[in-house]
């Protein structure tokens, strides 16, 4: 009992970790969009898990809200609008599955293989630092305000480019 | 294998999940979604090396990629739309006549 509460921590980021790696197996693997997208939810929820066991609360919350709360609903919401007799909701693979596992599967295996124990120098890792909140708030409004100010422009280009896309879908150019 | 390496090879996983999935998959909405789990993908190794470093500047970087994956869900969703209303499909295939 005291063992597991001592590495409670660990546990629970393993538990997290390999959910959110088979939920991606499910996203890719299943056939039906509901059920790909429902999935991918529970992916997005138990990474919002490991980053709240990181320390890093916050972007756990705006995970849960922006990924969650609004592109996946988003998501759900066309699913539900859409014609589930469409061929394409029966056929899961395209013609490229064999080539296309291969190369995902060769770039995970050399990625990995960049990071694993094996070829990793011999030096010791420093423990994680982390940092708070306020050193976050403070980088984010004092360095890269900017950057932040800039992602507003792109936001409303957002907007103007959705209200064009459904100018078009009325046959209206004008 | 110490956690911030564990954490990069779930990272690195997800987005090589995530590319099978767009290249593999069949129905623009599920590429979408795998799109969706390559940003994830990345994102979790920002802030994996972001809590190693102790820099706050790579979780500046995941807010600023929120904003844009939620700008770019709000472009890709009607254009998925108008082309399924277009073609009454969503099968990639039936598209294959967009390439120059």
């Amino acid at each position: 009992m005291t063992w597991l509460l001592a590495n409670l921590e660990t546990i629970l980021l393993a538990v997290f970790g390999v959910s959110a790696l088979a939920g991606g197996v499910l996203v890719v693997v299943l056939r039906q969009p509901m059920r790909a997208a429902m999935a991918l939810i529970s992916t997005m929820i138990f990474l919002g898990g490991i980053y709240g066991l990181l320390g890093v609360h916050f972007i756990a919350a705006f995970q849960v809200l922006i990924y969650v709360g609004a592109v996946m609903v988003f998501m759900v919401y066309v699913i539900m609008l859409l014609d589930p007799r469409d061929p394409a909701f029966r056929r899961r693979f395209s013609p490229l599955l064999f080539p296309g596992a291969a190369v995902a599967l060769g770039l995970a295996a050399t990625l990995i293989r960049g990071v694993a124990p094996g070829t990793a120098p011999a030096a010791a890792p420093a423990p994680a630092r982390g940092f708070s909140l306020a050193e976050f708030a403070t980088a984010f409004l004092n360095q890269y305000w900017l950057h932040f100010e800039l992602t507003s422009v792109l936001l409303l280009a957002a907007v103007i480019a959705a209200i064009a896309v459904i100018r078009v879908a009325r046959g209206d150019h004008g | 294998m110490d956690k911030t390496q564990a954490l990069l090879v779930l990272a690195l996983a997800l987005f090589s999940l995530g590319l099978a999935g767009v290249v593999v998959r069949r129905n623009l909405l599920v590429m979408l979604m795998s799109m969706e789990l390559m940003l994830n993908g990345v994102n979790l190794s920002l802030v994996t090396f972001a809590n190693q470093m102790g820099a706050a500047e790579g979780a500046v970087l995941v807010f600023l990629i929120f904003v844009v994956a939620a700008a770019e869900i709000a472009i890709a969703i009607p254009i998925v739309l108008l082309l399924a209303r277009r073609r009454h499909t969503l099968d990639a295939d039936a598209y294959a006549d967009l390439k120059g």
